[in-house]
């Protein structure tokens, strides 16, 4: 039961913590000069908005997760349950973010999922 | 450059990075709570307890580095492009750790993880066939 909570935590607030960085990130804007100041001046930016705190809040809520599910089960179970991530994140960028979700990308998030869970069951 | 050209590029590299340092994080933190053990019950005393492990562990340490590089490169990457592009992208370190695993570590790697890591490479190609950013134009 425990694993399963903690799974379920993992999966909803993992994803959840990236939607809500997009969400930031989108925000501040494309970033176009790599040049170490100009990468730190949009970190700083990034910081600065709220959202990026509600998905940071999220993030560490999913890594407690994570480490708790580490301690109780084999990496070859915790990280192919975690590939569940790639559908609900597929659905949370078409829904929350208005990204278009072609036939194309949703076979290749089906095949990477089951890819995942083939490689750390197999 | 062409701006969908430039943005292919620096796509591409951000990914390499995502992939680098999302794979050594994993590998430390395992690494770390398998020294650590299993956390026997939830009382105050055992997470203080466990709290004190996990934060003087080396192992620990290196993961949380990683991931912060891990979530520097994730930050900067999605200021342009889709969530649901970038996520499948970098499951290629589902492709990288078996193959390291057998040629490094002469690991055996089943038929059926040949398999995954085969479906993997293909769903990353597709996902990596279509645009980077379908919320606006170049």
């Amino acid at each position: 039961m425990r694993t399963a909570v903690a799974l379920v935590i993992l999966v909803l607030a993992g994803t959840g913590g990236d939607l809500a960085a997009a969400h930031a990130m989108k925000r501040v804007g494309e970033v176009k000069n790599f040049a170490p100041l100009a990468i730190l001046r949009v970190l700083g930016r990034a910081f600065r908005e709220g959202w990026m705190w509600v998905g940071i809040a999220q993030m560490a809520l999913a890594f407690c997760s994570l480490l708790a599910l580490l301690s109780w089960e084999a990496v070859s179970f915790v990280i192919p349950a975690t590939a569940l991530g790639y559908v609900t994140g597929a659905l949370g960028g078409k829904y929350l973010l208005g990204e278009r979700l072609t036939p194309r990308r949703w076979a290749g998030i089906g095949l990477v999922s089951a890819g995942v869970t083939l490689v750390c069951f197999g | 450059m062409t701006p969908s050209k430039t943005r292919f590029v620096k796509t591409s590299i951000l990914v390499a990075v995502l992939v680098v340092s999302g794979s050594a994080g994993n590998l430390f933190f395992s690494a770390g709570m398998k020294q650590i053990g299993a956390i026997p019950d939830w009382s105050t005393a055992t997470l203080h307890a466990v709290f004190l492990k996990v934060f003087t562990s080396l192992w620990i340490w290196l993961g949380i580095v990683s991931m912060l590089l891990f979530l520097a490169a994730f930050m900067l990457v999605l200021s342009w492009a889709d969530f649901s592009y970038v996520l499948p992208a970098t499951a290629s370190m589902y492709f990288f750790i078996p193959l390291l695993g057998h040629f490094l570590l002469r690991e055996t790697v089943t038929s059926l993880r040949w398999l995954g890591v085969g479906l993997i490479c293909l769903g990353v190609v597709l996902v990596g066939s279509t645009p980077a950013n379908t919320t606006k134009k170049d």
